[in-house]
């Protein structure tokens, strides 16, 4: 079967799992000369204990993320799910064949009827079948700022989502779970709408040029030294999209005979990033420091394969908050993986940068590491700045060769100014350089938040993956149909959360997912809560099979706040 | 081995003596009988050793294979050393101090008609501001009043939240304009056409392209993974050549062809050589071997044919005909980001497809806004008549009259390439000369510049030129200095 768009089915973020992943090799690797201690086994990454740090002497605080294993039953009974579903998308098609089933699918003009056909039929048969029967709960159009809380329009559909009319009125203040805007820079008013306000006046919306040519304003010069300084590196470069930003620049720092080890749950960006660069590339276990140092080692010690020349360079490519699982990368580990083995770290901290660390400045001030560890500091603007686009810091050399030969620099518009003047903004009032505290208060608020919502929906007795500091919180739904359910049982109670499915993650690890922001209130985070417990009992959610704490004293307090 | 198979050779001969025997004679119980009583008789020693030997030949019959390679195995130490020795390369080879692009033009305030570069103002000639909407008024004022409604970005990718109504119409609108069913917009230009090609092609499928077509179409070809066929720059003769071959291949394995995509990938007006394709004899090609048409039309969407539809509406083709229209919103338009118009049966499949599309953040709703009110004006005011003769007006002027360079691409382009007439040599050098007839008038207020390349991984490396991009916006006065300008640089320095 051909690359299928069920590959992008129930479309998600990180939309990569490979199953060609090592294989816990009978012969173990050595023992005694690698880095970092390791048991004799790999550890599978959906462990049962909470993964404790393989080498904890490398962190400064307790790294605790938590994986809980999909009990049996519900594994089953998920399969069971898919196999139902299966024939009756068999038996639909079927009846669609003979029209006795109304096709509601786009089909190719009479003209073109004898051309080899576009699509694959089995290709979009999850998409027919499955995902057309949910999609409503993604999509979902927004009339308002994406705030704490957003407007929707109202859609109806005649026919089983195969088409949406839209009634006219509008959904008011749901309470937004599903963006990313962890800061709370999401914002019509305040300091940073009106400085993009003036930036629009002065210098237009578009710029109709390339860095290269005539696109490089003085508003990018500023933006880039801010980042730069922001970030603790000598220099950065900004860009205008986000995933242009890793699938254009990758391909610039490596080619021919170099390795890229690639975490497998790389965002999609990353992945063709690589893939444009015509570079070997091979995958390791998610965050499994053991599985990168074998392939580190392995690729050392072998060299290219057939040719067994060395390798030119080898670039490890890893993420902040992993968007999927909520993890956060072990980067204690694995810059001294890097250190000893000599490879180029790319660390691309598109959901990390603004949402961790005291300071806001991503995993490495989460670890409290030194900047200059990580060869490739890439992040986007889309997330806790409210803005747009992407940047790459690191040392002057590595920039100035970008300037010089990234695909983006050369061939793609620059940004464009008011989005540009919005990161300047919001970065500074994040570093406390517009003389107030707001940054600090709403990186204190979201870490609150964070730890706030994870620890009630874990009391709730729900599975909840992930690191507990991070403030992307996945909740396990396992069964695909209960994506639909979860979603439309919250929108009823005017909450809008993201649901995610295979091809995003394994195919029995369906799940929602929740983004806590700065501008969450308590209160609101309440009434969520409220729902996702009332919801959770309806659908039958609470999987968690771990012990929960007791009703203890202040917990029973809690559970009054809960209620009012 | 000899010595092991000579030894237990008496043991050989008997067991077969006695298995054959007792097949040959069943009932005749006196052979067992004897070898029984050989096997007392036998010396003690001897039986050990037949003992020892019949365990060795069991042990080599049952022990792995001998592998060639295990005797290369490295030890730890070895493989330390190895570790110890390996220096990769650095991360980025060092630049020259004199790399043209290190040191940017740096641009202060809007880059539209007046543009400020380096602290001079100049007229513009060089950004993609065909229609002047840079700094339309009515185009800011639109983004204002949606920034002051949604703020600047939307936080996250069009499925999860991301999807705003400003998008939904910007996509009823330039579906509308285009007269097609369906358009999907990309939160950036370069993402478009590179997302929409693999989205459709993929291993194994065959896609024919022009050699001239840009940057981002190579990339998606690049990320398709399919075979890629480059024709000669507006060849229809090496087209149909390519075709044929393919058309007898298929004939060949039937089976194969059955399965097999096939598209043909063209620039409407082509970005590094100002030429337009051929559309009218593409889509004769396309019926007659049954192959679609992507066309990227970022140089002519706005430009060409009487409302700005492009190339389509320049030939009178119809736009059916042609299965994807892709173009980006950054030049005519004077926005950020792209689109595809089509068929929705086309289409819509790049909402789960197309990577740009799903995994990346939508496009901020106020250039989307400012997309809309530019798309207003255009369809207000199809001004594209007086822009065309604005554009062959330059063309006319800049032909035939400067020495040493000559005008590339067809007069109505409104982006033109001026290449030296004589190559001095070296690519390098080409671009210093043609750099200092830039230099030469931006110090007399005329804005140009370079047409810029990955030299390395530009597929067919175009030759160096100066592109000179045409606007609405430049008055007759303001088009004769800037000729005369590069006139002067020319015989100056070309000399």
């Amino acid at each position: 079967m051909t690359e299928s768009s069920v590959n992008k089915l129930l479309n998600g973020d990180s939309c990569r799992r490979t199953s060609n992943g090592l294989k816990t090799s009978k012969n173990g690797f050595v023992k005694n000369h690698c880095l970092l201690q390791q048991p004799h086994k790999y550890r599978r990454p959906r462990d049962k204990n909470p993964n404790v740090p393989h080498n904890p002497s490398l962190y400064k605080k307790p790294f605790v993320e938590s994986f809980e294993e999909t009990p049996l039953m519900v594994a089953v009974l998920t399969y069971m799910g898919y196999g139902i579903l299966t024939i009756f998308g068999y038996l639909r098609d079927f009846l669609r064949q003979w029209n006795i089933e109304k096709r509601h699918i786009a089909r190719e003009r009479d003209e073109q009827k004898d051309f080899v056909p576009l699509y694959q039929d089995f290709e979009n048969f999850y998409n027919r079948n499955l995902y057309i029967r949910i999609r409503d709960n993604w999509n979902r159009p927004v009339c308002s700022v994406p705030g704490p809380k957003m407007d929707l329009i109202e859609r109806s559909t005649p026919n089983y989502n195969w088409t949406f009319e839209y009634t006219g009125r509008v959904l008011k203040d749901v309470l937004n779970l599903g963006s990313y805007n962890y800061l709370g820079f999401a914002e019509n008013k305040g300091p940073c709408a009106d400085a993009a306000i003036e930036a629009t006046q002065a210098y237009g919306v578009g710029v109709g040029s390339t860095r290269c040519e005539m696109g490089n304003l003085d508003i990018h010069e500023e933006l880039e030294q801010l980042v730069a300084r922001f970030l603790g590196v000598e220099s950065s470069m900004a860009f205008g999209m986000g995933f242009a930003t890793n699938s254009m620049n990758i391909p610039a720092l490596t080619g021919k005979g170099c390795l890229i080890l690639s975490d497998e749950l790389n965002h999609a960006s990353l992945v063709l990033g690589a893939r444009l660069s015509s570079s070997t590339i091979r995958v390791f276990k998610h965050n499994n420091m053991q599985s990168l140092e074998k392939l580190l080692r392995d690729a050392i010690v072998h060299g290219q394969p057939r040719t067994h020349r060395p390798w030119k360079k080898i670039l490890i490519v890893v993420e902040g908050i992993y968007s999927m699982e909520g993890s956060i990368v072990r980067l204690p580990e694995i810059i001294a993986l890097k250190k000893h083995y000599k490879a180029y770290l790319y660390l691309d901290e598109a959901h990390s940068i603004g949402a961790l660390g005291p300071n806001g400045k991503g995993v490495v001030d989460y670890f409290g590491l030194d900047p200059k560890d990580v060869d490739i500091m890439m992040g986007t603007f889309t997330k806790s700045f409210g803005a747009a686009g992407g940047y790459i810091g690191g040392k002057k050399e590595l920039i100035d060769y970008l300037r010089c030969h990234s695909h983006s620099a050369v061939y793609a518009t620059s940004m464009s100014p008011p989005v540009a003047q919005q990161i300047i903004t919001s970065m500074k009032i994040i570093m406390g350089e517009d003389g107030t505290t707001l940054g600090a208060d709403r990186l204190r608020q979201l870490h609150e938040n964070t730890t706030y919502f994870r620890r009630k929906l874990h009391d709730m007795g729900l599975i909840i993956y992930g690191n507990e500091d991070s403030p992307v919180i996945p909740m396990m739904l396992y069964m695909p149909a209960k994506i639909g359910a979860f979603g439309r049982q919250m929108l009823k109670k005017n909450i809008g959360i993201v649901g995610v499915g295979f091809p995003a993650t394994p195919i029995i690890e369906s799940r929602a997912r929740f983004c806590v922001s700065a501008a969450h209130t308590r209160e609101m985070l309440n009434t969520a809560l409220d729902a996702i417990n009332e919801v959770g009992d309806l659908l039958q959610l609470k999987y968690s099979r771990r012990e929960r704490p007791l009703p203890s004293l202040g917990w029973m307090s809690d559970e009054s706040l809960l209620k009012d | 081995y000899t010595i092991i198979i000579y030894l237990s050779y008496p043991i050989y001969l008997s067991i077969m003596r006695g298995v054959l025997s007792s097949i040959m004679a069943s009932g005749q119980q006196w052979v067992l009988v004897e070898m029984v009583q050989a096997f007392y008789e036998a010396p003690a020693y001897h039986l050990i050793l037949e003992g020892i030997l019949i365990l060795w030949i069991i042990r080599l019959l049952f022990s792995k294979t001998y592998k060639l390679h295990e005797t290369y195995k490295l030890t730890e130490n070895e493989k330390e050393d190895l570790i110890e020795e390996w220096q990769p390369e650095p991360l980025v080879p060092t630049l020259s101090k004199d790399h043209p692009s290190l040191s940017y033009d740096i641009v202060t305030g809007s880059p539209s008609h007046k543009i400020i570069i380096n602290g001079k103002e100049c007229i513009n000639f060089a950004s993609f501001n065909f229609l002047g909407l840079l700094d339309n008024e009515r185009v800011k004022q639109k983004a204002l009043s949606s920034l002051k409604k949604y703020g600047v970005g939307t936080c996250g990718p069009r499925g999860f939240y991301g999807t705003f109504d400003v998008h939904l119409e910007l996509e009823s609108r330039l579906a509308n304009f285009m007269q097609t069913e369906e358009a999907i917009i990309y939160s950036y230009g370069f993402a478009t056409i590179a997302s929409a090609i693999p989205a459709y092609s993929k291993r194994g499928d065959i896609i024919f392209v022009d050699e001239a077509a840009c940057f981002s179409i190579q990339k998606g070809l690049q990320a398709s993974r399919s075979f890629i066929k480059y024709f000669k720059h507006n060849d229809m003769k090496d087209l149909e050549r390519l075709l044929k071959e393919q058309d007898l291949e298929d004939q060949k394995n039937p089976r194969k062809a059955r399965v097999t995509r096939k598209f043909i990938v063209v620039e409407g007006l082509f970005i590094n050589t100002a030429d337009i394709c051929p559309l009218p004899e593409l889509v004769k090609l396309k019926y007659k071997y049954k192959v679609r048409i992507f066309l990227e039309e970022s140089m002519s969407f706005g430009v060409l044919g009487e409302h700005g539809r492009g190339v389509t509406e320049h030939f009178g083709v119809n736009i059916d005909d042609i299965d994807l229209i892709s173009a980006n919103m950054e030049n005519a338009v004077a926005t950020v980001g792209g689109f595809c118009c089509g068929r929705s049966f086309v289409i819509d499949h790049q909402r789960l497809s197309g990577q740009g599309y799903c995994f990346s953040a939508s496009l901020p709703p106020m250039l989307a806004a400012a997309a809309i009110e530019a798309l207003n004006i255009m369809e207000e005011d199809p001004g594209n008549r007086s822009f065309f003769n604005d554009c062959l007006n330059v063309a006319l002027c800049l032909c035939d009259r400067i020495p040493g360079l000559r005008l590339e691409g067809e007069p109505f382009a409104p982006a033109l390439h001026l290449q030296l007439e004589k190559s001095s040599g070296s690519r390098e050098a080409d671009m210093k000369l043609l750099r200092s007839i830039i230099d030469y008038c931006l110090n007399r207020n005329v804005a140009l510049t370079l047409a810029r390349y990955l030299e390395k991984e530009e597929r067919f490396l175009p030759t160096p030129s100066i592109r000179v991009v045409v606007t609405v916006q430049q008055t007759e006065e303001e088009i004769q200095k800037a000729v005369s300008c590069i006139v002067e640089a020319a015989s100056v320095l070309l000399q």
